[in-house]
């Protein structure tokens, strides 16, 4: 079914749904994967946007029951060159357009999607709407700069969950972890502001036992359930737009070990005092070089984040950067000098992407130890 | 860390000669290493004995031992020099074997130098079977069990570890008899209780059996500050238990999740730690269960090798230039990027298109080798394509083949309607050279993917993808002509079929379809190899075709010349035109005219991205090269450097009015059409042994007659002596009829009165259509017969009398002004009886080129290139040494 696809600055592009018909709008941008597009899918920090894979070849290994990194999928799309519709791997129970078709998903195919990955780099991430069902451009366009901007909007408090939960090898359990039979030697509190179930599975490998809170749990509460350290999920949006947050967090800071990832690492910021500011297009792959300034030495890791932490706005006194983008030189990790919490933009939980940089993990435990 | 100031002289030991397995792979890593070492202000010395490769040019290493490839000479070599270090591993087993020979006779430690990258200890660990194992084991990870045994009881404890199915051989036994595959304890129990009985020594061993499971290779970098990335995944179509190097290979990996390929970027990174290596690049080899994901170790190599080559043209990142500087103490984050120049090296290359490679073999040259693949490697080259998927690289990469077919099905020549059941199943369950002829087919006769994957062991994701090029070839036929218009013709296109396959399909000619394009608009746009995935703007103009919306082909203007290479290797067109290919485009840059290459092996130094200003990674067809002269309109083609692929070309390029530099197309034709070269022949009085065509066997046999045997026989218009045979008798001459080849009035056969005992000579020169230039004459050491690229042979001439030389120029000469040669030309003499004899004229470079450009300081195919652009006459080729040097 003809699709198409209109962004904001008035430039559209081609394409075919295989998913039926559909209409749906978001922030177009770009992953440069070469595999996870089951991860990516069910990755809370594409609420609201489209993502178009730069591999060109989709579905191949088709979808399978462990790789899922949260309940549902979150963007409202995505974009190919290429849908390979019948799967080919031992571990696949489904294809991937039975998985987007279950919950309204389009799925497109057919584009020149290197054309539209180098338009995003050049032009920036920016609103977008595909439909099957109006095709004409200027409408269509004309819808596409209607669009709510992600900037300024807390997308947090709509995807975080709304009862605590925790976490065995078979999945998430309703209700609160720390008291049963279960448990691990470290509590964790898991602030979730749409957090990716790879990060409870490292911890609790780690010998923890998470409970997973809503992200308007007060600090308060969180302390009063003792945990021996507070971690603060990835999630997605605009940072200075997630209300309440923060001000946790500034609290939990001064009795608890903290360690943030990515919209975590960005509250962190926030609450030391920075600001942050919209990239571009952000960063969305398996290939970025981070440099640990501790060691010196580089590991390659999952990115997904369009906001980030202004070096220049944080208190060198009080915050020391740790870890920094040998691409473009932008913040990675930061620590700070006299509470024990650390946080990085990055996803050292992969899922999908490389596992180098597993050992702040490890980090943490030390830090709870 | 930056580079190492405590060494300033380096030694590097090439590969040698051109052998299956270690071929101009080495020639392009070398070519690399070389300059990037002397880039960063070492001094370079080299020791190669193939004088035809890019990296024993002059100017390239600061002094260069064209010497055998032996610890003696290497060790005499290092004791004249002196150098600080050595680096091994860029010269394939040839200098990593020779490393480590005058490790262990001492002489490195004797002169004091140092061996960078990877130590004595690391390769040998890699190589040792044993030590292997057990460092896979340390660091938890499996490589196939095997044991040896001697009893049913230790065979079955053995069994229990070894896990099923289990290989079971016999040692000793004559023929190999009584060897099997065992599927469960009872099995094993049955063949070892025979195998014993039947070995003569009562042994039997016994391994797992990884027999179609799938197979992959990473390619992986590693820093002295420990950094390790992977470049490359690459993914074998053809299961285990066809040599990597014979399989078709397809990167980035494409049936692996994330999580799958991610363990095995942790087992590769971890083997790396474990096995020492220093720095550089290695290659490791996986094979996984396609049941359940089991991963096992095949091997790996702690050096640059052919996987690197095709990693390096696949990604765009350059492995044995970056491996060469981390060898000097540079990490990799200190190596900037080449194609984006504003990222490093410590990164990992994500790509946006297929990367497909296929081997070439030459099986029909030799008819007594079986055509079967397996563990040990036979093929003698390999084409790349890109495209942007995967169906479009698989097309794309058959028509590069040059064997004949087009893409994926629809070419006449090799119809196998015929075949019966047995022998298409037979060749879709033994891999073969030609099994995609057998997939074609299967699929065209409604094989489903299940029993295509029963019999050929070929990942379903390859069968679905194949059979939906076979579904469109059917939409094509039942549609006919009629219904190529519009978006089917584009996805026609998209799926990567030829204009020729469609003219076949649709009762056409390739003009026809080629017209028709033009008609509906339906052309190639060329997209940029850059290692990102365009997350950061390339530099570097690296392009491949795909139909696709947008066009990134940078317009340039000025003066622009292409140059057409040689496809991939096969006997008789390899490395040696390559040499010349990139010779040309040294000389156009000197002159200040744009470069651009058009090839499609990896192998090369021609398809490096700072070759040339513009390269082209596409399939030398017509098609093809016509759509990117289309696109870059250059002021001319060159057709006589990439030998017989390119000179095919010429025709039907001017045809379409492609102005194609020097010699003219009709020239070459009137030199490669026997009748026409024959009344060329008389028109200048020059002899030729008897000969004549033959269109049919019938034919062929009186003409012999006529000749008197020995005859030489050949099919017209082939290289390097493809299916030549000298017979010498009638009923040789009836079998090779029907057997060798099979003549027709498309492909009539050379009949030629064979000069036993003759001297057979090879002249190079180079004309501007007024002066001709003898490059060299070099005399056979063989008889007439042997094939000159078979045969050694000697510069300047030993024996032959001063008239007879100048008998041998005066023809020369003749003939290039009668062609109207404008750059290079090859002639074959024979000397029978003191009697001059005209075998073969080829107006283009010949395999001897860059052996007389070392031998005398001529560079024959820079020169020609000056000629052919209007810079030069050929008279500047001809200073004293020309005449006074020689070679051997």
């Amino acid at each position: 079914m003809k699709a198409l696809i209109a962004l904001e600055d008035g430039t559209f592009f081609e394409g075919t749904s295989f998913t039926g018909k559909g209409e749906t709008s978001g922030e177009i941008v770009f992953n440069t994967s070469m595999s996870g597009y089951q991860e990516v899918l069910t990755d809370p920090s594409y609420t609201g946007q489209i993502v178009t894979m730069t591999y060109p070849i989709i579905g191949s290994y088709g979808i399978n029951d462990d790789d899922n990194e949260s309940a549902k999928i979150h963007p409202p799309a995505m974009i190919m060159r290429e849908y390979n519709a019948i799967p080919s791997n031992f571990r696949s129970t489904q294809t991937l357009a039975d998985f987007l078709k279950n919950e309204n998903i389009l799925g497109i195919e057919g584009v020149d999607t290197r054309a539209l990955t180098k338009h995003i780099r050049e032009a920036g991430a920016m609103m977008c709407v595909i439909s099957t069902e109006d095709l004409d451009s200027e409408s269509l366009v004309s819808k596409a700069k209607n669009c709510e901007s992600l900037v300024g909007r807390d997308l947090v408090k709509d995807i975080t969950c709304s009862e605590p939960y925790g976490w065995t090898p078979n999945g998430p359990v309703p209700g609160s972890n720390f008291s049963s039979a279960t448990h691990g030697k470290y509590k964790v509190a898991c602030i979730d502001l749409g957090l990716k179930y790879n990060q409870l599975r490292l911890l609790t490998d780690r010998n923890c036992s998470v409970q997973v809170l809503p992200a308007s749990t007060p600090a308060a509460d969180i302390l009063a359930m003792n945990p021996d350290g507070v971690f603060l999920s990835n999630g997605p949006g605009d940072p200075a737009a997630v209300e309440g947050v923060v001000e946790t967090v500034q609290e939990i800071l001064k009795h608890k070990p903290v360690f943030g990832i990515c919209l975590g690492h960005q509250m962190l910021g926030l609450a030391y005092g920075g600001t942050s500011y919209k990239l571009k297009f952000g960063h969305r792959g398996s290939n970025q070089p981070v440099k640990d300034l501790s060691t010196g030495k580089i590991e390659i890791t999952a990115q997904n984040h369009g906001f980030c932490v202004d070096l220049d706005s944080l208190n060198k006194d009080e915050v020391e950067l740790t870890h920094v983008n040998l691409n473009d030189g932008s913040l990675e990790g930061m620590a700070h000098k006299k509470y024990s919490a650390f946080s990085v933009q990055h996803h050292p939980e992969n899922a999908p992407g490389p596992h180098d940089s597993i050992y702040l993990f490890d980090r943490f435990i030390e830090a709870m130890r | 860390m930056p580079k190492r100031t405590d060494i300033h002289k380096i030694l590097i030991i090439g590969s040698g000669p051109i052998i299956i397995s270690q071929a101009c792979e080495f020639d392009y890593s070398g070519t690399q290493a070389v300059k990037a070492l002397k880039e960063e202000g070492y001094e370079v010395i080299l020791i190669n004995s193939n004088p035809a490769t890019i990296m024993t040019d002059p100017e390239i290493a600061d002094r260069t031992y064209i010497e055998p490839i032996t610890p003696e000479f290497v060790a005499k070599i290092i004791e004249k020099e002196r150098p600080d270090a050595l680096l091994p591993t860029l010269g394939g087993q040839t200098g990593l074997n020779t490393a480590i020979q005058l490790s262990e006779q001492g002489i490195l430690e004797k002169y004091g130098v140092e061996m960078l990258a990877a130590d004595v200890d690391v390769i040998k660990k890699a190589e040792g079977r044993e030590s292997f194992r057990d460092a896979m084991y340390k660091i938890g990870l499996k490589v196939p069990e095997s044991a040896i045994v001697h009893t049913t009881e230790e065979a079955k404890s053995a069994g229990e570890r070894i896990g099923f199915p289990i290989i079971i051989r016999p040692s000793f036994t004559l023929g190999g008899t009584g060897g099997g595959v065992a599927y469960n304890r009872q099995e094993l129990v049955e063949m070892c209780t025979s195998g014993l009985d039947l070995s003569l020594n009562t042994e039997v061993m016994l391994e797992r059996s990884l027999l179609g499971w799938k197979e992959y290779e990473l390619e992986v970098m590693r820093d002295t500050a420990d950094n390790v990335v992977i470049i490359c995944t690459i993914e074998n179509m053809d299961a285990m238990g066809v040599h990597t190097g014979d399989s078709i290979t397809v990167a980035p990996a494409q049936t692996l999740t994330d999580r799958e390929f991610q363990n095995m970027r942790d087992a590769a990174i971890a083997i790396m730690r474990e096995m020492g290596v220093e720095t550089g690049g290695s290659n490791v080899q996986f094979a996984v269960n396609p049941e359940d994901g089991e991963l096992m170790i095949i091997e790996m190599n702690p050096r640059v090798s052919r996987s690197s080559a095709l990693a390096s043209k696949a990604t765009g990142f350059p492995i044995a230039k970056i491996a060469a500087k981390l060898a000097v103490g540079f990490t990799l984050d200190e190596i900037k990027n080449d194609i984006t120049q504003e990222t490093y090296a410590a990164f990992e290359p994500t790509i946006d298109y297929c990367v497909i490679k296929i081997p070439r073999f030459t099986f029909e040259k030799f008819p007594e080798t079986e055509d079967v693949l397996s563990t040990a490697m036979k093929s003698v080259g390999e084409t790349m394509a890109i495209g942007r998927t995967f169906k479009e690289a698989w097309q794309k990469g058959l028509r590069s083949l040059e064997v004949g077919v087009s893409g994926f099905g629809g070419h006449k020549k090799y119809e196998l309607e015929n075949r019966d059941k047995a022998d298409l199943e037979n060749n879709l369950k033994r891999p073969n050279s030609k099994r995609y002829l057998y997939l074609h087919e299967g699929l065209k006769r409604g094989y489903s993917v299940e029993k295509m994957f029963k019999l050929t062991m070929i990942d379903p994701w390859y069968l679905n993808n194949l059979k939906q090029i076979v579904d469109v070839e059917e939409d094509i036929i039942a549609g006919g002509l009629p219904k190529l218009t519009g978006d089917f013709l584009r996805k026609c296109k998209q799926y990567g079929f030829s204009d020729n396959q469609l003219s076949y399909f649709t009762g056409t000619s390739e003009e026809d379809i080629w017209e028709l394009r033009e008609k509906e608009n339906q052309k190639p746009v060329y997209k940029l190899v850059d290692t990102c995935a365009a997350e950061f703007a390339a530099l570097t103009p690296y392009y491949y075709s795909s139909y696709e919306v947008e066009n990134e082909a940078r317009q340039t203007t000025g003066r622009k010349v292409m140059i057409l290479g040689g496809g991939p290797n096969r006997i008789g067109q390899g490395i040696e035109f390559d040499y010349c290919c990139v010779h040309a485009s040294f000389a156009l840059r000197e002159m200040g005219i744009e470069s651009i290459m058009v090839n499609s092996n990896p192998e090369t130094v021609s398809t490096d991205y700072d070759t040339s200003d513009k390269l082209y990674f596409e399939p030398l067809t017509r098609e093809d090269v016509l759509n990117i002269i289309e696109t870059e309109k250059p002021d001319g083609v060159i057709v006589q450097f990439g030998g017989q692929t390119p000179l095919n070309l010429a025709v039907p390029l001017a045809k379409m009015g492609v102005p194609i530099l020097g010699t003219s197309p009709d020239a070459i034709d009137r030199a490669e059409d026997r009748e026409r070269f024959q009344q060329f022949l008389q028109k200048l009085d020059l002899r030729q042994p008897a000969n004549a065509t033959a269109r049919t066997p019938e034919d062929a046999i009186k003409i012999a007659d006529e000749i008197g045997y020995p005859v030489v026989v050949r099919p017209s218009y082939v290289l390097g002596g493809r299916a030549m045979r000298i017979v010498y008798s009638e009923k040789e001459l009836q079998k090779y009829m029907i057997e060798a080849v099979q003549a027709s009035a498309d492909h009539p056969i050379l009949i030629d009165k064979f000069l036993k005992d003759a001297i057979e000579i090879d002249v190079d020169a180079i004309s501007d259509g007024e002066i001709t230039v003898i490059g060299g004459i070099m005399q056979h050491i063989e008889e007439a017969g042997i094939h000159s690229g078979d045969s050694a042979c000697v510069l300047p001439p030993h024996g032959l009398k001063p008239e007879m030389i100048e008998e041998i120029k005066e023809a020369t000469r003749a003939m290039a002004a009668e062609l109207g040669v404008i750059g290079l030309m090859n002639v074959q003499y024979a000397i029978k009886d003191d009697d001059l004899y005209i075998i073969e004229v080829n107006p283009r470079a010949s395999r001897t080129v860059p052996f007389i450009s070392k031998a005398t300081g001529v560079e024959l195919a820079k020169l020609a290139t000056r000629v052919m652009t209007g810079q030069n006459s050929a008279k500047s080729a001809s200073p004293k040494r020309l005449r006074s040097a020689t070679g051997l």
